[in-house]
């Protein structure tokens, strides 16, 4: 006989969910199952349909069809005995912010019974395993977004579970926090427990050893990522040493050809993925094969599912933007930047300069600053001390002067959803003060740059999450700014719709617009010329990608990511800071 | 392992600490409870007043006489009026009409001669009928005062005046007929409508806007001990407020209570739970804290203010409002407070007071519970 290991039987079996919410389909057909011992990934865009489907599990949602069998249990029939063997940390932190760190874990042990000798146990294991012992007596609401994430984790683990579900426990952490979330969660694993663990972020794919790929409720991969990474083998190259205008006249050429599935900005580099069969690119700069990444397997994947965009991999660009003229000097210049909020200082001495036609980056975790920052620079929140220029325009004296030369798009695309697009165009324009003809013309102008064509007359509300994007960014840019205030611009899109929104930003940077974008995402920060590097409401550096990414290469890291890179100095700036 | 009742007295144990140490760090209830109650009680007790107290009353006295100086001695006599006399009528007019005086009494030139002749001598009385209640109040008060004087003047000329049936009035429970003494035991009711009301409406929306109630539902807790996890706190802090209110009732506002103390907090207890479930059941339906303390004024305060009878007679209302107000607890509560505060505990008015205000609780817990899930859809 061939000794055949015991198979293990899955902890989760998900057999034909559908889940609809009114009429909209949120999850459709999905089956597929989560293993004991391992990490499984719920990975997709915003909207995709991973917090459905891990409620379903969880039992807190009752599918529309299908049924969903947890450790031998029905979700729904059986709900009380699912909610025994899961632990499930919801999205939004689900932990009382005004109480104690020993106390929000003092009520998870009274919710799960662990009592005596083994709370006390409990206690210790995972103030330890979570390094939050010496915040026991702190309020959760004061800790940082990490601390919250491990804090969370915790009450979830106050008596083992056999499943853990974690929706999104990682977006807006810092990477230092980030990565030892994934390490708690590697050695529960190691304990026997199943982990499901959704996410946004497409490298944190690569950490899992099983995937389940969603997209817009529809499951397009189940099984181990390098499955999907495997098939991109020998498709994905980069295109090095190329200078600003270099690397933006290539991707535009890129995006056009028909063998080329996907290209983006890396620092100074392109990143081309070919289709299959196609040969290797050439152009301007030297190009080698590299890695393929999951992100490429995703990309192409979607490219030849076909989805709305899946036809268009050119991506409409408005050309009539006329570039403010050359004022010399800086477009944006902030000295000492500082914002306090009581006696928190949420921006602390922050100074930048950036050139025209530069796109400069601020990268960093939620609550670092960057959205606090920009509000000042647009001058939307009084700075407590700091000086800023726009376009040579002191904004402490003349305000309304400054606000005139800059466009500005908010993290929640500040459109009125029951207007429709031309109604909040119109909007915008009469905002700006274009009146008669010369709105007609920019209205025009924003409808045929950004195919809006076929929604004019359609409620902003309900657009695609794509089109959404593109009409708030019209409707930033009517007024033709001189200066772009991009805050957290494709937070959580899909990759293709993040990838034809740098096409404009591009368009716009190469005919002299200065855009300035925030971000957590390590990844869109390589599209930047310049990154900041904030944490705690300080920048903690500042260069080009390449020459952060190069400033973390070491023997034992030859070739560093950005997100190495962040750590790094993450590491030094709180050991200075100790040290100081 | 432990045993499933212990698990369950263990998990509501932790969330009435849980929703106690909340409490205790959340000034917005503790003001609620504690603030709220007293800046009510001195607004209505002092502000909102139905004697009529310091009213100007104006006598003109076109041909001053021994008889006119007798009559206005007798309105100046009054604690509750400020006489004032002039001479001309034009003046006293323009006074009323400036809002000088609240009323003008006018004895004419041939007052004292008409009075010898006809042994009646009538007066005017002009009064404001935009404060329709004080001129009621005046002209009750005139026509008093004037029939009284001329009972005295008929009596000191030796002839018998023409009044066949006198009332002599005797007023029971509040025979000062002080309007504090009613008006703050309803007050009360109105207060502990609002606080039981807004208190919960907020808590159970409060967790679902920040995403605890999802965590709290994914664990084994069960129904009953999420309802009582949340009201048992808040039934202690009601209950505190209550006895806050009391005591400002007799001690700052002299409300006397004739009634069984302990039967005051009993009935009070049925309520605050039915207006604590209300307010559970409010946030449980809209789980939106802003939508919740807005229904819950609306539905809670705004009913409870104009249907309870604290101020508005019901029996003066249309039939159908009428109806109307025997689903609003508070009713029962003013009506049972101003009994126990005012003539003694009564059971035959206690009983059904209480009996309605149970069942109303009962109708807000079941509903609560029915709408709780432990799902999301």
């Amino acid at each position: 006989m061939t000794g055949h290991a015991v198979k293990p039987e899955p902890l989760v079996t998900i057999d034909g969910v559908a889940k609809r919410f009114g009429g909209r389909m949120a999850l459709d057909g999905l089956s597929a199952v989560v293993m004991p011992g391992r990490v499984t990934g719920l990975v997709g865009p915003d909207g995709a349909g991973k917090t459905t489907l891990i409620r379903l599990i969880a039992g807190l949602l009752k599918p529309s069809a299908g049924a969903v069998t947890v450790c031998g249990f029905d979700s729904i029939a059986d709900g009380e005995d699912v909610r025994g063997v899961v632990g499930y940390m919801p999205q939004r932190f689900g932990l009382y912010e005004d109480l104690t760190v020993a106390e929000n874990l003092t009520l998870h042990a009274d919710l799960r019974a662990v009592t005596g000798g083994d709370r006390a146990a409990a206690f210790q294991r995972l103030l330890g395993f979570t390094g939050l012992e010496p915040f026991r007596g702190r309020l959760a609401g004061a800790l940082s977004g990490g601390m919250k994430q491990k804090l969370g984790l915790a009450c979830t683990l106050i008596r083992p579970p056999r499943l853990l579900l974690l929706d999104e426990p990682s977006v807006g952490v810092d990477p230092l926090s980030r990565r030892e979330l994934w390490r708690m969660v590697y050695e529960l694993v190691d304990q026997g427990i199943g982990v499901l663990w959704s996410t946004a972020y497409l490298d944190e794919a690569e950490r899992c050893q099983s995937v389940m790929l969603l997209n817009e409720g529809r499951l397009l991969h189940s099984g181990d990522p390098t499955d999907l990474t495997r098939r991109m083998e020998g498709r994905s190259f980069v295109m090095r040493g190329l200078d600003t205008a270099g690397k933006r006249g290539a991707l535009a050429e890129a995006q056009k050809r028909p063998d080329v599935v996907d290209a983006l900005i890396q620092g100074r580099s392109l990143r081309l993925v070919m289709r299959e069969g196609a040969s290797a690119p050439v152009g301007a700069g030297a190009v080698e094969p590299v890695r393929p990444r999951f992100e490429d397997a995703f990309v192409s994947l979607l490219r030849t599912s076909g989805g709305d965009h899946a036809a268009t991999g050119v991506v409409p660009s408005i050309t009539a933007t006329a570039p403010a003229a050359d004022e010399g000097g800086f477009p944006v210049e902030a000295v000492d930047l500082t914002r306090r909020f009581g006696d928190f200082t949420a921006v602390d001495r922050v100074s930048f300069m950036v050139r025209r036609a530069e796109i400069f980056g601020l990268l960093g975790p939620n609550g670092a600053g960057k959205s606090t920052t920009f509000k000042m620079l647009c001058g939307l929140l009084p700075m407590t001390s700091g000086t800023a220029r726009l376009a040579g325009i002191s904004l402490a004296h003349a305000p309304a002067l400054a606000r005139a030369r800059l466009g500005y798009m908010s993290q929640k695309f500040s459109l009125y959803p029951d207007l429709s697009v031309r109604q909040n165009l119109d909007f915008f324009a009469g905002a700006y003060g274009l009146a008669g003809g010369v709105r007609r013309a920019a209205v025009a102008r924003m409808i045929d740059g950004f195919g809006l064509r076929p929604f004019v007359g359609s409620d902003a509300g309900e657009l695609p999450l794509g089109f959404k994007q593109r009409l708030a960014l019209a409707c930033a840019i009517m007024h033709e700014p001189a200066i772009l205030f991009l805050d957290e611009p494709t937070s959580g899109v899909d990759p293709l719709t993040r990838r034809e929104f740098w096409a404009h930003i591009n368009a716009m940077a190469g005919q002299g617009v200065t855009v300035l974008v925030t971000t957590h995402f390590m990844d869109e920060a390589e599209y930047c010329d310049r990154v900041g590097i904030v944490y705690r409401g300080a920048i903690i550096a500042m260069d080009s990608p390449d020459a952060l990414k190069e400033s973390a290469r070491d023997a034992g890291l030859p070739d560093p990511t950005l997100e190495d890179a962040f750590i790094r100095l993450i590491e030094r700036h709180d050991r200075a800071r100790e040290t100081a | 392992m432990i045993a499933p009742g212990a698990a369950r007295r263990l998990r509501l144990f932790g969330l009435v600490r849980k929703e106690t140490l909340q409490i205790l760090r959340d000034p917005s209830s503790l003001l609620i409870a504690f603030v709220l109650p007293v800046v009510l009680l001195l607004l209505f007790g002092y502000g909102v007043s139905l004697d009529a107290n310091n009213v100007r009353v104006t006598v003109v006295v076109e041909n001053p006489t021994p008889e006119a100086e007798r009559f206005i001695a007798s309105f100046a006599n009054s604690p509750y009026l400020e006489v004032s006399v002039m001479r001309h009528r034009a003046d006293a007019e323009a006074d009323l009409v400036a809002g000088r005086a609240d009323g003008v009494v006018v004895l004419r030139a041939d007052f004292a001669a008409r009075l010898e002749r006809l042994d009646t001598a009538p007066i005017q009385l002009l009064l404001d009928g935009t404060e329709a209640n004080t001129a009621r109040i005046v002209r009750g008060y005139a026509e008093g005062v004037w029939s009284a004087w001329a009972r005295q003047e008929a009596m000191a000329r030796g002839r018998v005046a023409s009044v066949p049936v006198v009332a002599e009035p005797r007023i029971w429970f509040n025979p000062e007929l002080r309007s504090r003494n009613f008006l703050v035991p309803g007050l009360i009711a109105i207060i502990m409508t609002l606080i039981g009301t807004l208190l919960t409406s907020l808590v159970v929306a409060r967790e679902w806007e920040r995403g605890t109630m999802e965590a709290l539902i994914a664990t084994q807790t069960g129904l009953v001990e999420l309802l009582a996890g949340k009201l048992v706190p808040y039934f202690v802090l009601g209950m505190l407020a209550m006895t806050l209110s009391v005591a400002m009732a007799v001690f700052q506002f002299g409300v006397p209570i004739r009634g069984s103390i302990a039967v005051l907090f009993g009935v009070a207890a049925v309520f605050l739970i039915g207006a604590l479930a209300m307010g559970l059941f409010i946030s449980t339906v809209t789980r939106n804290q802003f939508v919740a303390g807005q229904v819950a004024i609306v539905s809670g305060f705004l009913p409870a203010f104009m249907l309870s009878g604290f101020v508005f007679e019901i029996g003066s209302m249309p039939g159908w409002i009428q109806v109307l107000t025997h689903a609003v607890a508070a009713r029962y509560f003013v009506s049972t407070l101003q009994t126990l505060f005012l003539a003694g505990t009564i059971w035959p008015v206690i009983l059904p007071d209480l009996g309605a205000m149970a069942l109303i609780a009962l109708v807000f817990l079941s509903a609560t519970a029915a709408r709780t899930r432990k799902r999301l859809d």
